[in-house]
């Protein structure tokens, strides 16, 4: 085992795949000479040469465009986006071709392709830089939707996402780049669709993903302290979303909280929430207790903007308020 | 170009009866483009198309069966019905669909082009678009994608003065010709032809295929030509006077041609009476076929959504 950084992680997760197949190629803005707006890319023109590391222009629909048809073309692009935000410039090429284009042609083709996006708030970017539309995309049938917590988990499905056959937004929230763990050796692959528990307990569930399980296990650790065990279950992909491991969990503990770090209405915390409700009423001691973003565009002001992300406390005041532990 | 006609004055007629349902945009009067154009691609080239996509798919070679069973949404169609007039796939002929979303389809033909320039073959992506969609900012981005990238990609504008019922003039600054505007992105290998003379698509086509196969980059391509019915058979036409229809339809590909093949002597009036009884029984046949393929069944909703 070696540890590395979130961002070292999905840089070896790239050459690993550049290395293993001839037909993997990326491009984005300023993803080579730069060497990429979060340096994922940093090194990667001068090993692999501007056919494979391809800079684009200004042009998310165009490029993105060019990934799902050269996915349909039968080559495995890694189309990068310099955030999330940018997504909505080529949001048309996501939801309505990446994502339509394999049914519409009753299943004569298919788009494998990765669209890796730098998402999320908390660096003051303000209201068009700081979303996280992972949530959105997580309500498309035709997409996958990736999000991971850890350089091991971000290896792991890097690798899975670029040689699954389908179109997979790749979420990678822009505050983990600098978070270190650790990852094996050897080559590794981790299966998009398998939540994980990353703390094991037995009085409350805690489910998030992405930002929120570092969020939920600072928690868990300080719960703990007062002598509440909480389990953390790391979603790890919102699409397609393993709600069986977050319901066997729920069954055990009987009390659950959903993070969502992302506006808190009509988000995918609202739909997991429903779910552990309709699934498992009989077994909980109370509602699913919630924890969401602020329903606000993302102010720059600092103090402001910690305001609206959720905080540690939070979620221990919300299980208190909830289920009185 | 008469099967192409053929089948859709059918499909007019099926659309009348119910058969087909939602939107039906006919390609009637535009024959000769793509007929031009497209018999000139080879059958590693890609083509990729907007809705108006019949006379596309059929001038490709594609089963007229399974494109007449797609727009009765049967389970024989293209595919299986999902995708209906609009969305024609056939992957073995190249035939990367019939896209509805105006300009979506730009940078999706880039992408197929570029598959042929990182594998090195000397394939060629052929786009067709119409007037309207040249407001769209893909259109652009694109241009300059593709030109800036040397894409072997050609841009095949079907200019038919109209998109729905915005003549050209009322929504567009940049004058009467569009192909200039190609000049804009590096590409001068840019033509404008009669589309309404097959010969003439073929010539132009042939040379624009010949300097993208080269490695000289995208080419262009603007056929003036006209729909002679109605954007889609929702639309009872009223933007426009009957005298502008019937000046072109004086120029009627699908009669001019066989004209001129009489005049000179290389057909004759029982062979053309017999190529269109051939054509006719062909297109009977596609509607026996629809009819008698069953709507798809009801696990067909859930499938093909991954792979
Ligand atoms: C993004 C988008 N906007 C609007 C429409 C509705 N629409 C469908 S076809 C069309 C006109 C397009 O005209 P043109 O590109 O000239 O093609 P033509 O129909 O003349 O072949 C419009 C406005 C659409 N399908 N997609
Ligand atoms: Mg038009």
């Amino acid at each position: 085992m070696t540890e590395i950084t979130f961002r070292q992680a999905l840089q070896r997760g790239l050459r690993e795949a550049l290395d293993a197949d001839p037909d993997v190629f990326l491009m984005g803005e300023d993803i080579g000479k730069y060497d990429g707006a979060y340096a994922v890319t940093q090194g990667l023109l001068d090993t692999y040469g501007p056919d494979r590391i391809r800079d684009t222009p200004i042009s998310e629909a165009a490029f993105v465009g060019a990934g799902v048809g050269a996915a349909v073309a039968g080559l495995r692009p890694v189309v990068e986006l310099m955030s999330m935000s940018f997504s909505l410039v080529a949001s048309d090429q996501i939801v309505n071709m990446a994502a339509k284009i394999r049914y519409m042609s009753g299943g004569q083709v298919k788009v494998p392709m990765v669209l890796r996006a730098p998402t999320g708030g908390g660096v003051q970017l303000a209201a068009t830089h700081s979303q996280s539309f992972e949530n959105w995309y997580a309500s498309t049938p035709g997409l996958k939707v990736v999000t991971p917590s850890s350089p091991y988990d971000a290896l792991g499905l890097l690798r899975s996402s670029i040689e699954d056959d389908n179109p997979v937004v790749f979420a990678e929230n822009a505050l983990l780049y600098g978070v270190r763990g650790e990852v094996p050796d050897d080559e590794y692959r981790v299966p998009i669709g398998v939540a994980a528990v990353k703390r094991a307990g037995t009085d409350i569930t805690l489910v998030g993903w992405a930002h929120g399980v570092v969020t939920l296990l600072d928690a868990a650790e300080k719960l703990a302290e007062t002598g509440v065990s909480a389990e953390v279950i790391d979603l790890r992909t919102l699409r397609p979303l393993d709600m069986d491991t977050v319901v066997e969990s729920v069954e055990r503990t009987g009390r659950a909280l959903v993070l969502d770090e992302n506006w808190r209405t009509a988000g995918l915390g609202a739909e997991i929430a429903a779910e552990i409700g309709y699934r498992s009423s009989d077994y909980l001691d109370g509602p699913v207790a919630r924890v969401g973003g602020a329903d606000a565009p993302a102010p720059y002001t600092r103090p402001l903007e910690q305001l609206g992300i959720p905080q540690t406390q939070w979620v221990i005041d919300e299980i208190e308020k909830t289920y009185g532990i | 170009m008469y099967l192409i006609r053929q089948f859709e004055e059918v499909c007019g007629e099926m659309y009348t009866r119910g058969q087909i349902r939602g939107f039906l945009h006919l390609y009637i009067g535009e024959e000769a483009v793509a007929v031009g154009a497209i018999s000139q691609l080879q059958p590693h080239d890609y083509i990729v198309t907007h809705y108006r996509d019949h006379g596309h798919a059929l001038a490709r070679g594609i089963d007229p069966d399974r494109t007449m069973a797609e727009l009765f949404g049967r389970i024989g169609g293209l595919s299986k019905g999902k995708g209906g007039s609009m969305h024609l796939f056939d992957v073995e002929k190249g035939f990367i669909g019939g896209h509805a979303i105006v300009g979506g389809q730009f940078p999706l033909a880039a992408g197929l082009a570029l598959s042929h320039q990182y594998r090195k073959t000397d394939g060629v992506c052929v786009v067709f678009f119409g007037d309207g969609s040249t407001n769209q900012g893909t259109y652009h981005e694109v241009m300059n994608l593709a030109s800036v990238w040397k894409l072997p990609m050609l841009f095949f504008l079907e200019n038919n003065l109209y998109g729905m019922g915005s003549r050209f003039d009322r929504v567009r600054a940049g004058g009467e010709d569009f192909y200039p505007g190609a000049a804009t992105y590096g590409i001068d290998q840019a033509a404008v032809v009669d589309g309404m003379d097959v010969l003439v698509v073929q010539e132009a086509t042939k040379l624009a295929l010949e300097s993208i196969r080269a490695g000289n980059g995208p080419a262009f391509i603007e056929a003036k030509t006209f729909r002679f019915q109605g954007h889609s058979m929702a639309d009872p036409v009223k933007y426009r006077d009957n005298s502008e229809t019937a000046s072109w339809e004086e120029r009627d590909p699908v009669t001019t041609f066989p004209g001129q093949l009489l005049e000179q002597g290389l057909l004759t009036e029982a062979e053309l009476d017999e190529i269109r009884n051939r054509v006719d029984a062909e297109v009977a046949a596609a509607v026996k076929f629809a009819e008698d393929s069953p709507f798809p069944p009801d696990e067909e909703l859930f499938t093909d959504i991954y792979a």
